[in-house]
């Protein structure tokens, strides 16, 4: 029985058999400018490092995008599927840790109890720009 | 008898029989003193030696794993077994913190990173004597579908040696022994996927973020099971996605499966997104009236992608559980279409936040410059990362900037209550289990593989299960037959959300229509490790 359900669903026409991914939208090239790559660059703390990486960003924003074709009016964003349930939250009591030793054996760079940093306040690329960019 | 379970009361060497599968070693056998923990530990660590060619395990624990066996010995000899999974040799996905073990997450960011601490899941499986064989290859960071992407190389699939697919090829030239056309594992658990169905190991942890453990279960021959979001506890998995990771489970059988789940769900306060809800171990029972189930069929998922085989075999399905006398329908998930684009919105969203902590202060790689705070962080996370995880990042920091904030993140979010609404309504419907495909189709040669990049093969091969992470919901991967070329295809039951023993007992006797074959490896095994250039037999020394 099911054979001729799913025979049929193939059989019918091209307009009538949902793709699984939603059709392009109208067509919004998204536009990867200059600029946006060193902002990008900035936030994330990754660089591009070809043509390629920025042409794989297009394309994937040009995926999302089709998002917009999902009428979304009236629906609360979902942010956990548990949303419904109170999350645990322990007793405000110490049961563990005293544990620095171990911690610092992990960091290739440490002086007594401190992880070491090299001078912060300097942003990304551009070493003798005065003021530092405004933080986030 | 299909699958090897360790709940079977049986154990034998039967050289005799013609399907050859190699010694099925069980619990009961442990008890019964047929078979030593140290016997069956060295046995399968012998296999791994001869399987090394698959690429399955980043780091073997061999010495870890004879200690654990020979503590394992004491306890059976004063009749103090731990439970069904003392002695029994697992394996565990490289994206699991192991205290004192390297866990690279097949990254460079990670190489030589020895956690302090185990996982919950870990410690859970430790503490009821399991054997830890090793950890497992994955894709970099667990971001694929091919388990082709990670810095110690691709995982290769079993099933390309088995002598199920080999007698379906056309045979090679004499005296040709190339490899090159061998077959991906999928991904991104494709590591403990390999082990499990090599017989390196019983069972082996994957984690489960859009169908990571699902699809290479699928590929492989196994079960593989995503429970519920919530049911398993994420402390010590390195994380992903926060809102849809789950541990998953690589089993031969459902039993297993479910003997392992009972042992690793439960509420953890080191992770306070584990329900409070008290929970019984899953037992399974032996047989089921499967006349009393309304199995539901979505719609949406056919498509003409779909390989004829896989949709031969789903509808065969649909027709068993009709004949047995389930009510079997026809249900709708309305968004499905959009589901694999909102699921790339929020992973990449998720995936930047969470790849933020990696900046070489405290852990992982370090790079050499030092000149300032950010070009330090930038250099290491150039050198630690790969251009997959590279480009997720980049893509998560574009939907979250503030004027994309809304129309990507905030927007995906609201279609992700629309998809799991869908569930939703077609559980409430009456509907107790939701019948789907896992794979578009068969696995394919890693040569077939890579001619996309791994986006979008993400997107094709995450298709039919992604979903489910968004909503939460516990699936499973059930083998189900060998196609035309001789390579596993398994179908997915979808159940309702915390309702994992019911879904668990649907697969259970679904498996046991549908026998699925044992793969057949040995000879293939003895053939290819006396001709592999890099083999190399370490002995096995016993510890005293």
């Amino acid at each position: 029985m099911w054979a001729r359900v799913m025979w049929r669903g193939l059989r019918a026409p091209l307009g009538g058999c949902q793709a699984f991914t939603s059709k392009a939208g109208p067509q919004v090239t998204p536009q990867v400018t200059a600029e946006m790559i060193e902002h990008l660059e900035r936030l994330a703390l990754v660089d591009f490092g070809s043509r390629e990486a920025v042409a794989r960003l297009e394309k994937a924003i040009a995926f999302a995008d089709r998002l917009r074709g999902v009428n979304t009016d009236g629906v609360e964003p979902m942010e956990s599927v548990l949303e419904d349930r109170c999350l645990y939250l322990r007793n405000d009591s110490v049961t563990e840790g005293n544990c620095a030793e171990e911690l610092l054996q992990n960091s290739h760079r440490v002086v007594e109890e401190y992880f070491v940093a090299p001078p912060g306040n300097i942003s990304l690329g551009k070493i003798s720009y005065q003021d530092p960019p405004p933080s986030g | 008898m299909p699958g090897v379970s360790l709940l079977n009361l049986e154990f034998k060497v039967n050289k005799n029989d013609d399907r050859s599968y190699s010694k099925d070693l069980v619990s009961a056998g442990l008890k019964q003193g047929q078979i030593t923990p140290t016997e069956l530990c060295q046995k399968c660590l012998s296999l791994i030696k001869k399987t090394k060619f698959l690429n399955a395990y980043i780091t073997v624990t061999e010495e870890v794993a004879l200690k654990q066996a020979e503590e394992s010995e004491k306890r059976y000899a004063k009749g103090q077994s731990l439970g069904d999974l003392d002695g029994i040799p697992v394996a565990v996905k490289d994206n699991f913190s192991t205290s004192g073990i390297e866990t690279t997450c097949a990254s460079n960011m990670l190489k030589g990173y020895i956690p302090p601490y185990n996982a919950t899941v870990i410690q859970k499986l430790l503490d009821q004597g399991a054997l830890l064989m090793g950890k497992t290859n994955l894709d970099e960071f667990a971001m694929g579908s091919g388990s082709t992407d990670g810095v110690f190389g691709p995982v290769k699939n079993p099933w390309s040696y088995s002598k199920q697919y080999r007698e379906k090829r056309k045979p090679k030239p004499h005296g040709e022994n190339d490899d090159s056309d061998w077959l991906v594992t999928g991904g991104s658990s494709g590591g403990s996927a390999a082990a499990v169905s090599a017989f390196t190991c019983f069972a082996a942890l994957g984690s489960d973020t859009g169908g990571s453990t699902r699809n290479p279960a699928a590929h492989c021959g196994l079960v593989g099971l995503k429970p519920s979001y919530g049911l398993v506890s994420r402390h010590g998995l390195i994380p992903l996605v926060n809102s849809m990771d789950v541990p998953g489970i690589l089993t031969r059988c459902v039993d297993d499966a479910a003997m392992v789940l009972g042992i690793l769900a439960g509420h953890d306060p080191k992770d306070s997104t584990t329900i409070q809800d008290p929970v019984k171990p899953f037992l399974l029972p032996s047989w089921t009236d499967v006349s009393k189930l309304c199995i539901g069929i979505p719609k949406e998922y056919l498509v003409p992608e779909l390989s004829s085989e896989v949709q031969s075999l789903w509808t065969k399905a649909a027709d068993l559980f009709e004949s047995e006398g389930a009510k079997v329908i026809e249900v709708s998930l309305p968004h499905t279409s959009y589901s694999i684009v909102c699921y790339h919105v929020l992973c990449t969203s998720e995936v930047a936040s969470n790849m933020a902590r990696f900046d070489g202060l405290e852990y992982g790689h370090r790079c050499d410059i030092n000149v300032s705070t950010e070009a330090m962080y930038a250099a290491t996370r150039r050198e630690g990362f790969n251009d997959v995880v590279r480009g997720r990042i980049l893509s998560g920091n574009f939907f979250l900037l503030k004027k994309n904030y809304e129309n990507y993140f905030i927007k995906a979010q609201k279609v992700r209550r629309l998809i799991a609404n869908d569930f939703v309504n077609v559980f409430n419907s009456g509907v107790d289990v939701l019948l789907t495909p896992t794979t578009l189709s068969e696995t394919v040669p890693y040569l077939e593989f890579i001619k996309e990049d791994n986006r979008t093969r993400s997107a094709q091969d995450d298709i039919f299960t992604q979903a489910v992470n968004m909503a939460g919901l516990p699936a499973v991967s059930v083998p189900v037959a060998l196609s035309n070329q001789g390579l596993p295809i398994g179908l997915q039951f979808i159940g309702r959300v915390f309702c994992d023993q019911q879904l668990l007992t649907v697969a259970k006797w679904f498996e046991k229509q549908v026998q699925f074959p044992i793969i057949q490896l040995q000879e293939l095994m003895d053939d290819y490790s006396a001709i592999s250039a890099n083999e190399k037999l370490a002995s096995v020394s016993l510890k005293q």
